[in-house]
């Protein structure tokens, strides 16, 4: 192992966040330490409002931590401006919303180039990465395709190739099984696996059913905004680690 | 940021086409602004254009003297005495710095020749009216010494004249009926065009004027005095001279006004195109409160717009679009919107141009920086009307915008 490779890539530690002041502050998260390595698929559990979101919004670079320090690569994300922490959203990381968030009339082709356009690459190589991408997750064919006129799950099949397109190093994945019935889910959960396997990138997933879990290597469960256990164990379909 | 531009600009024109009642409606303020100053501007450049042609077609510095007060409207010469041709000798005898002293006897008639007839108004005159007018004979020569003194039955026409009595005919030697008695062309005068306001100045007739005061008139008296001083005379000295000369002539005590009246047609045509410059200046300050209006539209639809595609710019956002990157995108958009309302703005005042000008038969000049100036200035309107709902989308923040609904 070479040097660079001691630093894990994503490092928090004491991370809180606070939402609003005085009488009506409250406190998502209350010191959050964690570290997950390149190449890791994680689950996140835990019941509703513990602050799942909250820790996938800060990871994500969306949002920044009301106090602690928040270490991507070594680098201390939380004293990045606003552009700064869009450049390496743009560069690092790719985020799969729960709710799909695709641009309506927008057809899926132009959806998966859009994270293409802000790298400034040209058209023929956005054209040629979004087909790839959209092959990747098995929507061949649906290219010309609105969200409109798009099933559910093959939504989300955009959005993650939408997250994917960029070969970002970590994968977000908030819910991304929420709004899918279970053949779905489990085919979302197998493209992840293999995304996660082949092409090594570090997947985040935010679910709350044990069965999505599973494909994980490493369960965390949150409660109170807080980590309550961190398990490791042997994922299904053979996910890394 | 090409990539970004383009495709910016790409669903400006989508986001346009799907809203395209609305969009319309917003730029309407726009597309009346820009057509009001374009047409204002071009008809204004051809009226101010009109009325310079008729400042050098007049010649160099010409006075006209005619008996009755000041002209204009409501005033007749009724009462005052008229001049006869020996007040147009006094003057050239007594004022030096005169170049030409034209006395000129008018009269309205009809004009016959062959089975055509055309109303128009004869000027008895001496040769001295041609370069004093800036006349050129185009076929033909001017009056002889003798047809002058003897009041022979000769004439010069214009060229509205000859067309309407003659056709493209060559109407030297042939024979016009005034009146009662047949009149010889002797020459044909270079059209001269629309004069100011329309008037056609080819629209004349030349005879000697003993001709028109024995066989028109009957009688002795001259209508004005044309004068044409050399260049660099000091008019106004020349003027008061002329007042004085003329006052002391026809006897008019101190307290009396002037039965008579001097001006200066040169400033009168200045004052004239002075006067279209206002107008166009004032029609032109109603145009930018339009303008005003048409960017106040285009910021409430802007604002409109981000409002409504809040979660859109969420998820740009999210992906990694920087923040000049969304302004940039909502200020293409207004940009592009008043951009395409200022260039209907123009096709329609160059409609409006092209209608008005048949309708009050004036030429209007095409004036390609007018055009481009407004079009410049109505994408200057997004630009700054559209600033402040670009800034406001670029400022949202990514997670509240992606869970606005
Ligand atoms: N923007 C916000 N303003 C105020 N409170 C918030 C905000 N976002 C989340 N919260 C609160 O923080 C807590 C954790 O929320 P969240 O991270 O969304 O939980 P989870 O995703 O685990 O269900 C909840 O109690 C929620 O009400
Ligand atoms: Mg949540």
């Amino acid at each position: 192992m070479s040097a660079a490779d001691d630093v894990p890539l994503i490092r928090l530690a004491g991370i809180t966040k606070t939402y609003g002041e005085g009488e009506v502050a409250y406190q998502a998260l209350c010191g959050i330490d964690l570290e997950v390595n390149a190449g890791e698929f994680v689950a996140i559990m835990g019941p509703s409002g513990s602050g799942k979101s909250t820790a996938m919004n800060i990871l994500g670079c969306l949002d920044t931590p009301s106090s602690g320090e928040y270490l991507f690569r070594g680098i201390h994300v939380e004293r990045l401006g606003r552009n700064q922490r869009a450049l390496l959203r743009r560069h690092s990381l790719g985020f799969v919303f729960q709710g799909f968030n695709l641009l309506a009339r927008t057809s899926a082709q132009e959806n998966v180039e859009l994270p293409l356009l802000y790298r400034g690459e040209v058209a023929p190589e956005r054209h040629a990465a979004a087909r790839r991408a959209l092959a990747r997750v098995g929507l061949n064919g649906w290219e010309t395709h609105t969200p409109a006129e798009l099933s559910g799950g093959q939504q989300q099949r955009v959005a993650i190739a939408r997250a994917i397109v960029t070969q970002p190093d970590v994968l977000l994945a908030d819910e991304p099984t929420g709004n899918l019935d279970s053949k779905r889910s489990h085919e979302i959960m197998k493209l992840l696996v293999e995304l996660n396997r082949d092409q090594g990138i570090t997947i985040l997933m935010v679910t709350h059913e044990p069965d999505m879990a599973d494909y994980a290597r490493r369960i965390i469960t949150f409660v109170d905004g807080a980590v309550a256990s961190d398990e490791r164990r042997n994922g299904k379909n053979g996910a890394s680690r | 940021m090409t990539s970004v531009v383009l495709s910016a600009f790409l669903l400006a024109l989508r986001e346009i086409r799907r809203n395209l009642m609305r969009s319309f409606l917003t730029v309407l303020g726009i597309v009346i602004g820009v057509a009001a100053v374009v047409t204002m501007v071009t008809l204004g450049n051809g009226a101010t254009r009109a009325v310079s042609e008729q400042i050098s077609s007049l010649g160099s510095n010409l006075l006209m003297v005619r008996p009755g007060q000041r002209l204009g409207p409501g005033r007749d010469s009724a009462g005052a005495p008229a001049f006869r041709k020996a007040d147009a000798e006094l003057l050239r005898s007594q004022i030096g710095g005169l170049k030409e002293v034209v006395p000129v006897a008018g009269s309205a008639v009809t004009v016959v020749a062959g089975n055509n007839n055309w109303s128009t108004t004869v000027s008895g005159t001496s040769n001295g009216y041609l370069p004093a007018g800036n006349w050129q004979i185009a076929s033909g020569r001017a009056f002889l010494d003798d047809e002058e003194r003897a009041g022979k039955a000769v004439c010069i026409i214009g060229a509205t004249v000859r067309r309407e009595l003659f056709g493209t005919r060559n109407p030297l030697g042939d024979e016009i009926r005034v009146k009662s008695f047949a009149c010889q062309v002797v020459g044909l005068l270079v059209a001269k065009g629309q004069g100011a306001m329309g008037m056609d100045q080819d629209d004349t007739l030349l005879m000697p004027l003993a001709t028109v005061q024995r066989r028109l008139t009957g009688n002795q008296d001259v209508s004005s005095l044309m004068i044409s001083l050399h260049d660099g005379a000091d008019t106004p000295a020349i003027m008061a001279r002329i007042r004085s000369l003329l006052r002391e002539r026809r006897k008019l005590a101190d307290n009396e006004a002037d039965n008579f009246n001097v001006m200066d047609t040169k400033q009168i045509a200045e004052t004239l195109s002075g006067t279209i410059r206002t107008m166009t200046g004032l029609l032109g300050a109603v145009a930018a409160v339009s303008l005003l209006v048409g960017g106040i539209g285009i910021m409430n639809i802007m604002l409109v717009s981000v409002t409504e595609r809040t979660r859109e710019i969420g998820i740009r956002l999210a992906i990694g679009a920087l923040e000049h990157e969304v302004l940039l995108q909502f200020l293409i958009e207004a940009v592009v919107l008043s951009a395409s309302g200022g260039l209907i703005g123009i096709v329609l005042a160059l409609l409006a141009c092209i209608g008005l000008s048949a309708v009050l038969s004036m030429s209007f000049l095409f004036d390609p920086s007018i055009n481009l100036l407004a079009f410049a200035f109505s994408a200057a309107i997004g630009v700054i009307f559209g600033y402040m709902p670009a800034q406001r989308a670029a400022r949202l923040d990514p997670i509240e915008a992606l869970r606005h609904e």
